[in-house]
């Protein structure tokens, strides 16, 4: 088992719009492009990153690689069925490497469903024709949000969404109250809110 | 069905989007969402979140090898068939622990409260169980050693912070001691969720 240690959690850190390592947006191009250059672009451009992620969870590099085939895999077929009223690939490359880490890696249930598996309640509707464009625009929000985010907040969201950490934990691992690491995840998803708050 | 009107903490659905908590208490937020349209939409904006956040990260070297290309498939469209109810019990429960909520094994705690443990998996942190009490009927005065979530699957309950219906979601944390009582009429059943064992008072 392969482990990277984390000298400082700021070292993963986005600093500006600009150093953001990829733009989901162009995930949405290539995943529903169905053509042979796009199945292994989509390879190519997010496969370290997957790859990536399952290491920091404590896969070896073997195990690592096949779960972040198996995610895009999953990323691409999802994608023949594209709405964008059901989420997008850049949320499904997310949900899809966060179940298999949860099943695969934690070896627990995954009580997560991907979102166009969650239950509606009622039957579901096509996409409005401006859906696609106004998730275009939902992912350049949050981006420029998180982006915009104190050092501190961000830290924070990116123990929490990236290495997986409890509240619990990420206490521990940057030496502060609990009371203060929910009081940072508050605040951040508090101006996330914000910047969604007119495309609601 | 009436709106859902309690709702977990922006910061434990957060967690829960992020794969962070533990196995009972996603169990629990799975349960809620199942229930709640409004949280599902936060739900996919916090794993927007996430995707950036991933998105942001040192890639690593080296290239992930291409797997073959799979033929395209035709798939039905999605019949969104709606909560998949099996006699009241929530679909991730269903789909989990495939019983129907007249079918649990009830064990007695005290008169008019039962209690029914869902087994986890294998070194999964917390505890899950079903709690019913009868109508009227309380719970003793107790405080609580971590998170714990109760989602109300049937009928309502009160305590002091007030009543809880179908569908809503307590949050609290372990500064909070409560005795929560079965609706008059109906009394309840809810699914907890608890981070560590709950203790009692008095």
């Amino acid at each position: 088992m392969l482990r990277p240690s984390i000298d400082s959690p700021t070292a993963y850190a986005p600093r500006s719009v600009s150093a953001w390592g990829w733009m989901p947006d162009s995930l949405s191009r290539i995943a529903t492009e169905r053509s042979d250059g796009a199945f292994r672009r989509l390879f190519e451009e997010f496969g370290p990153q997957i790859r990536h992620y399952m290491m920091r969870h404590g896969a070896d590099a073997a195990t690592a690689e096949e779960l972040a085939q198996e995610t895009l895999l999953a990323v691409w077929r999802k994608a023949a069925q594209y709405s964008a009223a059901k989420g997008t690939p850049a949320t499904w490359m997310f949900s899809i490497a966060r179940n298999l880490r949860i099943d695969r890696l934690r070896r627990e249930v995954c009580w997560q469903e991907l979102s166009d598996d969650v239950a509606e309640g009622t039957p579901s509707e096509e996409a409005p024709p401006d859906a696609t464009a106004s998730e275009r625009q939902r992912q350049a929000r949050v981006q420029a949000a998180l982006s915009a985010l104190p050092e501190d907040q961000r830290d924070v969201v990116t123990l929490a969404f990236v290495e997986g950490l409890a509240h619990h934990a990420i206490a521990e691992r940057l030496s502060l109250p609990l009371g203060t690491v929910k009081s940072r995840l508050r605040l951040a998803y508090q101006k996330v809110r914000a910047a969604l708050e007119d495309l609601k | 069905m009436t709106a859902i009107r309690r709702h977990p903490e922006s910061v434990t659905l957060m967690s829960f989007a992020a794969g962070a908590l533990a196995e009972p208490l996603s169990a629990a937020c799975s349960v809620h969402v199942s229930m709640c349209a409004q949280c599902r939409g936060e739900l996919r904006d916090m794993e927007l979140v996430g995707a950036t956040l991933l998105g942001s990260t040192p890639m690593g070297a080296g290239r992930v090898a291409v797997p073959a290309k799979p033929r395209e498939v035709q798939l039905g469209a999605h019949t969104g068939d709606g909560v998949r109810n099996r006699d009241g019990l929530p679909g991730p429960l269903a789909r989990n622990y495939g019983l129907a909520l007249d079918q649990i094994p009830w064990k007695r705690l005290a008169p008019g409260v039962w209690q029914h443990h869902l087994e986890l998996s294998p070194g999964a942190e917390g505890e899950l169980y079903f709690i019913k009490l009868a109508p009227g009927f309380r719970l003793p005065l107790h405080g609580h050693t971590g998170a714990e979530l109760t989602v109300v699957l049937t009928g309502a309950f009160t305590d002091a912070s007030g009543e809880f219906r179908r569908g809503d979601m307590q949050d609290i944390d372990n500064s909070i001691e409560h005795q929560p009582v079965g609706d008059k009429q109906e009394g309840c059943i809810c699914l907890v969720a608890a981070e560590g064992p709950y203790l009692l008072k008095g």
